[in-house]
């Protein structure tokens, strides 16, 4: 019996022990409802919950450890051979066990025969049946696939006993349970709170455990690395890892790319802050009820595009057109027509960057700019102020925390920004302030870094996840600082 | 001579109201919220010097009309207005107006104290630095002095003046709105409920304010305390559902209204 239709049963039981429970608080009530303390539903209810979570756990526990466990059994039971020749060749020999077992299920009893005397060959059969073997077939192995397979069948016939066993026992003690003073109502609201707990903790936790693998995976790299020749390095020159070359290691210097990523960021809210800030001033203060209803979704629409396609743009339209436009401005000027701007540059990516940050700022400023009280702007427009001057001396000024905290998490969104600098910035690690050139961020180095075959234990790999926890602190900085600055900021008004 | 322009008032006060000379006059006023009429042909005439009281039941039109009269009621979008409201012989809604202009002629001070946050000074010194009343810093330092003792707040604030407008009192930051739309030198102070926000005390202080004001500007407001009507102003008026009902003397409308309405508003049985 699979597992889906153990828990399809485990379903039906609830919901008889829901028809059940409801029926018999009816029962119990002799007609007047309001005898009991909870509605019928709440007593359904909570027979379904007890019928269907319990088993569901079990059967959750069941089918993660039950496999666990056969696997250790079979591989226990291998031959003392194979097993002394270390784990990587007995977890081989278990793999192609688990292969001749899952064959072994689609031989008919004539096809098995042969194979136990010994006429046939197990390769040949089971390739027959198109399940492929790795090796030449040992003799053990079919002993200790049908040892498998007989305890994977044990294992399922008692698992789908006992899940259902347990599913009726809740089910009948939950029934059995039911009276008129029995708070049923409570008992449910309980197991929701327990739900929605659930739920948020495996986000946190889900969190915490990224961060942790990030951890412990940036500690092995600095077990190769020092810190502070990564922290304060000038040179980031990670070179190949070559295969046994320990002595040749490159040099991890994060200083390059730390200056890229800020860079390009600053010239990125160059362009977002103004335009996205006028774009909200108009929203909020200027604009109609009819334009803004039309005009503010279309303008968040920025928001929703891949920041993919930022890159494609970047790339295909404005790199080569920066780049012309530089030949002909230099041309102009001096008679030589070379371009000064690369294609692949600080400034390409920055305006592309700034393009996609704009909703951000425009939709985070609007929301703070409209917050500010009305009386504020009918106490200036009451003296005799025009509009941009109540905006400009009234309006802005009190919105200017806000406006901050929402200026810093759109910075933390640019410094971890991907797509677009790996295709607009380029992948020269250099500290220079020439925005015409191409620099690189921390982002690009870590998909530069984890792009291609790869072994799991070179700092040059590893340096992405130093790279990665890095990155994290400094966007988990900014936001931390900028919604403590937009909370300060609402308490004011609220 | 401060002395003489209050005494001089208060005789023409004694001798008859009807003698004092019109400020502004609204000649069938009528304001829309989209479809939905909100006021119906008030006819009712502000007097120079003179503190006119606006009092009705909630929803009446009060503070409607009272937002007429500076035009605040642009701000709203689907708002109009229909008639014809005149500031000493000029008609406000006439296309060749500047409502900002008309807004540092007649000023306004709101229901809910609202100063910027920003220093007091700056508070005072907004209006006259938008309007270019003066350059030098001396002459601001003086606008504010003046302002704020008119006031009546100069004494409690003179040595924190730099400090955020915010973090007074509730009273005191009313005083300071009150400070800050007189600094413009209006002719005109529109308020609309300056008190109920505002402690007894507080309140006290604002009416005798109100009271002293009148020597130097017109003044209209819109109260929902009668006894503060009663107290601080000459002449009242009474709205009803969008209607004038009745605009006389204030001791006459407290005494012996002319309109049964009026009698049962004030005797408290309904509104």
């Amino acid at each position: 019996m699979n597992t889906s239709l153990i828990l399809l049963l485990i379903l039906i039981v609830g919901f008889a022990a829901y028809l059940a429970g409801r029926s018999r608080a009816i029962a119990t009530s002799n007609g007047k409802l309001s005898v009991l303390h909870s509605l019928p539903g709440y007593h359904g209810t909570y027979a379904a919950i007890c019928a269907i979570i319990p088993a569901t756990i079990v059967l959750a526990v069941w089918a993660i450890a039950a496999p666990a466990y056969i696997d250790s059994a079979v591989r226990n039971a291998l031959p003392q051979t194979v097993l002394s020749q270390g784990a990587a060749t007995s977890e081989l020999a278990l793999g192609q066990v688990k292969s001749v077992a899952n064959g072994l299920n689609l031989l008919d009893d004539a096809e098995l025969a042969a194979l136990n005397n010994g006429s046939a060959n197990l390769r040949d059969v089971l390739a027959a049946k198109g399940v492929p073997l790795a090796g030449e077939g040992e003799a053990y192995m079919v002993k200790s696939a049908a040892q498998f397979n007989q305890m994977t069948a044990t294992s399922r016939v008692l698992m789908a006993v006992v899940v259902l066993l347990i599913s009726a026992a809740g089910a009948v003690f939950a029934l059995r349970g039911i009276s008129a003073p029995f708070r049923a109502r409570n008992q449910v609201e309980r197991v929701m709170l327990w739900t929605l707990m659930l739920a948020s903790s495996i986000a946190i936790l889900t969190t915490i455990g990224i961060v942790g693998s990030m951890l412990s995976e940036a500690i092995r790299f600095f077990n190769s690395v020092s810190p502070a020749s990564f922290f304060f390095g000038t040179v980031w020159d990670p070179r190949f890892a070559a295969a046994g070359s320990e002595a040749t290691q490159g040099q991890f210097g994060l200083l390059p790319l730390l200056a890229g990523t800020l860079y390009i960021a600053f010239v990125a809210m160059l362009f977002a802050v103004p335009i996205g800030l006028f774009a909200a001033i108009y929203m909020s203060e200027y604009a109609r009820p009819g334009v803004r209803s039309i005009a503010k979704p279309l303008l968040e629409i920025l928001a929703g595009i891949p920041t993919i396609v930022y890159g494609f743009f970047a790339l295909v339209t404005v790199g080569p057109f920066l780049r012309d436009i530089s030949a002909q401005l230099n041309g102009l000027v001096t008679g030589n027509y070379v371009s000064f701007i690369q294609a692949q540059s600080v400034l390409t990516a920055g305006i592309v960057m700034g393009i996609m940050l704009i909703p951000f700022v425009s939709s985070l400023s609007d929301d703070i700019i409209t917050q500010v009280p009305r009386a504020l702007r009918d106490g200036s427009l009451g003296l005799g102020a025009t509009r941009s001057e109540t905006i400009k001396k009234v309006v802005l000024p009190a919105a200017l925390p806000g406006i901050v905290g929402a200026l810093l998490l759109t910075a933390s969104r640019a410094v971890g920004e991907t797509m677009i600098v790996v295709l607009a910035a380029g992948v020269a690690a250099r500290m220079q302030l020439n925005p015409f050139e191409a620099m690189t961020t921390v982002t690009v180095k870590i998909v530069n870094q984890l792009t291609g075959d790869l072994e799991f234990n070179s700092p040059q790999t590893l340096v992405a996840f130093a790279l990665g926890i890095t990155l994290f602190c400094i966007t988990l900085c900014l936001n931390i600082y900028a919604l403590y600055i937009v909370r300060k900021y609402r308490e004011q008004y609220e | 001579m401060n002395m003489m322009s209050e005494a001089a008032v208060e005789k023409a006060l004694d001798q008859k109201m009807n003698a004092v000379p019109f400020k502004m006059i609204g000649k069938d006023v009528s304001v829309y919220y989209g479809e939905k009429r909100a006021l119906f042909d008030v006819n009712l005439n502000v007097r120079e010097n003179t503190v006119t009281a606006l009092i009705g039941p909630s929803g009446c039109g009060k503070s409607t009309f009272l937002r007429t009269l500076n035009r605040m009621n642009d701000t709203i979008d689907n708002c109009r207005v229909m008639g014809k409201i005149t500031l000493d012989e000029d008609d406000i809604y006439d296309p060749s107006i500047d409502v900002v202009e008309l807004r540092a002629r007649v000023g306004m001070v709101f229901q809910k104290p609202n100063p910027f946050p920003k220093s007091i000074y700056e508070n005072v010194s907004y209006g006259p630095k938008i309007h270019g009343l003066a350059r030098s810093k001396a002459d601001f330092d003086q606008i504010v002095e003046q302002s704020l003792q008119k006031a009546g707040l100069w004494n409690e604030v003179k040595d924190r003046l730099h400090e955020p407008g915010t973090g007074l009192s509730g009273g005191q930051q009313q005083r300071l709105c009150i400070a800050r739309a007189v600094a413009v030198s209006p002719e005109v102070i529109l308020m609309d409920e300056p008190c109920s926000a505002l402690d007894p005390i507080a309140t006290a202080k604002v009416e005798e304010l109100i009271h002293e004001l009148r020597t130097n500007f017109t003044i209209v407001i819109v109260t929902h305390s009668m006894q503060q009507a009663a107290r601080v102003s000459q002449r009242t008026a009474m709205f009803h559902l969008g209607n004038l009902v009745e605009e006389n003397d204030t001791d006459k409308m407290f005494t012996n209204p002319d309109d049964q309405r009026t009698q049962d508003y004030i005797m408290g049985r309904f509104g």
